[in-house]
């Protein structure tokens, strides 16, 4: 395998969300010559959700398929020397890391040392600030704090750093910003500082580039007849050779299938920005307008030029609250006049959950194959097929129950031929805003807890 | 007319309402094309039934790039919305279908 001249830092991608697939983080932490492998499982509401598990069962609030990840990686990482940074802690990372270790001693994988970093969980100070205005809105937070479930600050690379600093082999934190979980390895080892803007730049570059793993070599990409991606069955995922000034290089393993190139890198690195002038996260507020890559080898693109200003004194908080239900049903209509008789099946789905009484704050219709994505355009012709898709919101559960019940119901008592109705499906939502809190009401809260075994 | 399809590629990316879709061309010749012509305005407009906010575009030069930033794209936010696609991922493909004109 290629090295650029210095032996530089290896950092690989192990997962891009909770269900992301397994086998190529294995394939990478036992091929892949790491040092560090970092997983990204946290959605933007995913710790609310947790919170709510944690608040049944104290046991639980962590990433729900933490074991069937650690089981497979674990062993292989130990083996090899690999260290593990995730935030597959979610709302319960002590939980988190005595089931690993559980699972260490079992299987007699090990000696382990872990580190779980905690602090982000504010749900008790912010009651405290119901004047915070939410960025969304710019509407008080105590318009929510009687439906809020959770507030997590995204923290940054130093809690992790402090983490890694125990010689722990394994990090695991709560909610932490997506490209921290890659500077931080990158940090510690070379023991870089926050006044060292350029790295800083660089390593928060290099993870916002890996946070979403495949999507940088060659997943969410490939088009047929323009876009080829080879072997894309088998996607390998990337990982970054990062050296001491901050230069470093994107790629994949040479035998794994995807792509590495200016292209993947460009989507990915533009991916979920904004101004690209000022990326803001806990560490740094990035700019890459003058960042610049080059192919310097098949699948392997070196990336400079990243700036980075210094970090804001606030942390962006998610706060997660109940905000009603949804209701959703389905159901498929073909042949002549295939979309008329949708249209009908819609109308009597509305009027027959108006009759009994229903209220919905909002109600959706969806031609799934004519509408349902990009909304409606002149020149579609009709299809010869059409998916029929109600979704209703209401604060009322047994109402969101009664859209999809109306809507399998058609089956016998609709249109002509309705096909393959859906089982109702209602889900209780759980919404996120934002809030900036100062550095200084959250920083006290963190620490760092080790376990060994 | 040409459309943008030919000329680049994207992704669409979510922030609560917001979306964002970047717009890369293949040359040279397709980033001149697209800087010209592929403005704030008729983006704005190629959304204008999906989005209720405005649209700012930002430009990466050195990348030959465009970033689209669309706000009040998501059904009001990836977590609350009743649309199939909740996270807008699909928004990219949209992009690509805006026509523009050829250059002289």
């Amino acid at each position: 395998m290629s090295r650029l001249p210095t032996r530089a830092l290896r950092i690989g991608a192990g997962a891009s969300f909770a269900d992301d697939r397994i086998a190529p983080a294995v394939e990478l932490a036992e091929r892949g010559e790491l040092d560090y492998l970092a997983f990204e499982c946290l959605a933007e509401r995913t710790v609310a959700r947790e919170n709510q598990s944690r608040l049944k069962n104290p046991k639980l609030g962590y990433t729900p398929r933490l074991m069937d990840r650690m089981s497979q990686v674990l062993p292989v990482a130990l083996k090899h020397g690999v260290k593990i940074i995730t935030n597959m802690g979610a709302a319960n990372p002590i939980a988190a890391v005595e089931l690993v270790h559980d699972f260490a001693r079992r299987e007699a994988v090990g000696p382990l040392h872990s580190a779980a970093v905690l602090g982000d969980d504010i749900t008790d100070l912010l009651r405290g600030q119901p004047g915070l205005p939410l960025m969304e809105s710019g509407a008080p937070l105590e318009t929510l704090l009687p439906r809020m479930v959770s507030a997590n600050a995204y923290l940054g690379a130093d809690v992790i750093v402090r983490g890694l600093a125990t010689g722990a082999q394994l990090v695991v934190t709560g909610r932490v910003a997506d490209p921290s979980l890659y500077l931080a390895a990158a940090m510690h080892h070379y023991g870089w500082s926050y006044d060292d803007w350029g790295r800083i730049a660089a390593g928060t570059a290099a993870g916002h580039l890996l946070e979403c793993c495949a999507q940088v070599s060659g997943g969410c990409f490939a088009a047929p007849g323009r876009k080829a991606v080879p072997d894309l069955a088998r996607l390998g995922f990337p990982y970054v050779d990062m050296l001491a000034d901050g230069d470093f290089t994107v790629s994949k393993l040479k035998d794994a299938g995807g792509r590495v190139d200016l292209a993947t890198c460009k989507e990915q690195l533009i991916y979920e920005m904004h101004d690209p002038a000022a990326y803001i996260t806990p560490d740094c507020v990035l700019d890459i307008t003058e960042l610049e890559m080059r192919q310097v080898e098949p699948d392997r693109v070196r990336i400079t030029g990243a700036k980075a200003r210094p970090r804001t004194d606030t942390y962006k908080v998610t706060v997660g609250y109940t905000d009603g239900f949804i209701g959703e049903g389905q159901i498929s209509y073909a042949g002549i006049d295939a979309v008329a008789r949708a249209e009908l099946a819609a109308g009597l789905v509305r009027q027959r959950l108006a009759d009994t009484g229903h209220r919905y704050s909002e109600f959706r219709v969806d031609l799934i194959g004519i509408d349902s994505l990009h909304g409606r355009r002149a020149r579609d012709a009709d299809p010869y097929e059409v998916r029929l898709r109600i979704a209703a919101r209401t604060t009322d559960r047994k109402a969101a129950e009664a859209v999809g019940f109306e809507t399998r119901a058609l089956h016998v008592n609709g249109p002509a031929g309705g096909a393959g109705g859906s089982d109702p499906m209602v889900k209780e939502v759980l919404a996120v805003q934002s809030v900036l809190v100062p550095r200084g009401l959250v920083d006290p809260s963190v620490t760092i807890r080790e376990f060994r075994s | 007319m040409i459309r943008v399809n030919d000329l680049a590629h994207g992704r669409a990316g979510d922030k609560g309402n917001t979306s964002n879709i970047s717009v890369i061309a293949y040359d040279e010749q397709g980033w001149k094309i697209l800087r010209e012509h592929l403005t704030e305005a008729v983006v704005q407009r190629a959304f204008a039934h999906i989005a209720t906010g405005p649209v700012v575009r930002y430009e990466l030069p050195r990348l030959q790039a465009l970033n689209f930033v669309i706000q009040g794209a998501l059904g009001g936010g990836v977590t609350r919305s009743l649309a199939q696609d909740a996270h807008g991922k699909s928004l990219s493909s949209l992009m690509m279908t805006i026509e523009l004109p050829e250059a002289r």
